[in-house]
């Protein structure tokens, strides 16, 4: 690993004035979990390190009104074990336990979980690829049994959070933070950019810009959610996909329901056509049913990943028959 | 650029100078002699490295030694009191769960911690935190064995 410089900013002000204009010359480190492991890969090669995760304006949760607030460095294991989170946002609580292993739910951070980089074997392993800034993927034609079955193209990586799809799910905010104090507020489902807005990056952060907190309204009252995440071993794994989901039933019926898929798509993928088939409905093996086939709709699956497809069907209808 | 990292490592307080790319890992082993702690992945996966850090269970590879700077890190070393081993150690033996021994400390940690937080885990909660470490040679079923009988042992003497 190249060296780098490092030093502590006293302030979220100091971060911000320390980060500068230029992708990639500085870089953010919170817990380190992800950005080690690329820079000792040579992905990443920042001149200097920038560390946030002792920055008190993001640290732990806060209840604010009818919702939370998450510092982005609180670690992941503070995020599950909170009572606030677990009363108020279950489904955080539910999809940040599935995060890696103890240890890494231990040192990540909520807000490091979410701006993680992808983990395409080729861009892991410095392919000149279109988010090297190459003028190819190679995914689509090599590779590709973990990759995009929604949304692919030119790139066709999976976001590999699991906290973000029960982020988008409840309706989550994140607060950005830029020099001078400049500050702006993005909801999470416009945060995260698809390859053909962007095939570099993942997300609308500049590189001057930190992401600060994420404003988490509160589950709906009476509202039920599971994440359920399916993966190639039982634990330690990113998922092959996952389903946020969450519904409020109003005498037996799905009066408002939010479904949000991880590992299928480039971003956390809302399943708007399985919400709709579901809503009004009972939760019965049919429309559960129904609902899995919609959230696959337009599934373009490439030569080794047609798996994906049946697999989502099927976690969406087992996430909702679980709710019932 | 050299940094100063002051932080207390098996109860001792200890004030270093590293680059600001060594890993604590490297710390603990290169600098301050505590080869207990092993290097196998060095990118976060098969846990040889676990240490504690302020009571936590952390990969020493995946930290930067200046992130440990004013925190308290226990290694394998910090376990035993001199010659007597500790509980856990002495159940690993009891319970053969090692061979080769490279992944024993990372699993040893992993168990301490768990047991301090936990002092009477289901296996379930067991198999959970073992799954931030890899082992090639036991198969895994004598560690989780270990970690009932170290629990067990444990609770007796407290
Ligand atoms: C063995 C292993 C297993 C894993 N399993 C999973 C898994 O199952 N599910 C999962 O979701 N993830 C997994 N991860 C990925 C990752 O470690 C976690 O997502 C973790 O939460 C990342 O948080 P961090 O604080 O360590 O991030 P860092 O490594 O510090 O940062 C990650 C990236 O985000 C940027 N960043 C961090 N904080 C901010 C901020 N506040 N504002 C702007 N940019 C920021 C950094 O610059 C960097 O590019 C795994 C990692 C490992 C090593
Ligand atoms: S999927 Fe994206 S990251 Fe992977 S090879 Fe293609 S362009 Fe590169
Ligand atoms: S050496 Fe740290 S996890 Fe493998
Ligand atoms: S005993 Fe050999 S790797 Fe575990």
């Amino acid at each position: 690993m190249e060296n780098f410089s490092y030093s502590r900013p006293a302030t979220l002000r100091d971060a911000t004035a320390q980060l500068g204009k230029e992708h990639g010359r500085v870089a953010i480190i919170a817990g380190g979990t992800d950005l080690l492991g690329e820079m000792k890969d040579e992905l990443a090669a920042p001149a200097r390190l920038v560390p946030v995760r002792h920055l008190r304006e993001m640290q732990g949760v806060r209840t604010v009104g009818a919702g939370l607030r998450i510092g982005a460095a609180t670690p992941l294991v503070d995020v599950v074990e909170n009572r606030a989170v677990q009363e108020q946002a279950p489904l955080l609580a539910m999809a940040a336990v599935k995060v890696g292993t103890p240890a890494i739910r231990n040192m990540g951070t909520i807000g490091g979980n979410i701006c993680q980089r992808p983990r395409c074997w080729y861009y892991r392993n410095n392919y000149p690829c279109f988010k090297h800034g190459g003028s190819a993927c190679f995914s689509a034609l090599g590779e590709n049994d973990f990759h995009a079955i929604l949304e692919g193209g030119p790139s066709f990586i999976v976001h590999p959070s699991d906290t973000a799809p029960a982020l988008v799910a409840l309706g989550a905010s994140a607060r950005i933070a830029g020099p001078g104090g400049r500050e702006r507020i993005v909801p999470l489902d416009a945060f995260f950019v698809t390859p053909r807005q962007d095939v570099r990056r993942e997300n609308v952060l500049q590189p001057d810009e930190i992401l600060v907190e994420l404003q988490v309204p509160n589950a709906p009252a009476g509202s039920r959610a599971t994440y359920v995440k399916e993966m190639v071993r039982e634990t330690w794994n990113f998922a092959l996909c996952s389903v946020a989901a969450m519904v409020t039933l109003s005498n037996g019926v799905v009066s408002d329901v939010r479904i949000v898929m991880g590992g299928v798509a480039p971003v956390p993928y809302r399943a708007l056509k399985a919400e709709a088939a579901i809503r009004g409905q009972r939760l019965t093996e049919t429309t559960a049913a129904a609902a899995g086939a919609a959230a696959v709709e337009g599934a373009r699956p490439l030569a080794k990943n047609g798996y994906k497809v049946p697999l989502t069907q099927a976690t969406v209808k087992r996430a909702l028959l679980s709710l019932a | 650029m050299k940094h100063t990292v002051d932080l207390t490592v098996n109860g001792e307080a200890c004030s270093e100078t590293v680059e600001a790319r060594t890993l604590l890992v490297h710390l603990l082993r290169d600098q301050l002699g505590l080869t207990g702690t092993h290097v196998g992945c060095v990118v976060g996966e098969c846990g040889a490295c676990s240490v504690l850090v302020d009571g936590k269970l952390v990969k020493s590879c995946l930290m930067l030694a200046v992130q440990a700077d004013g925190r308290d890190v226990t290694t394998i070393e910090g376990l035993s009191g001199g010659a007597a081993l500790h509980p856990v150690q002495e159940a690993f033996v009891q319970r053969f769960a090692l061979q080769c021994g490279f992944c024993t400390p990372g699993f040893v940690m992993a168990a301490h911690a768990l047991l301090c937080a936990n002092p009477d885990p289901t296996e379930a909660e067991i198999r959970q935190v073992l799954s931030s470490n890899l082992c090639m040679c036991t198969g895994y079923v004598q560690i989780v064995e270990a970690v009932k009988e170290a629990a067990a042992r444990l609770r007796s003497c407290t």
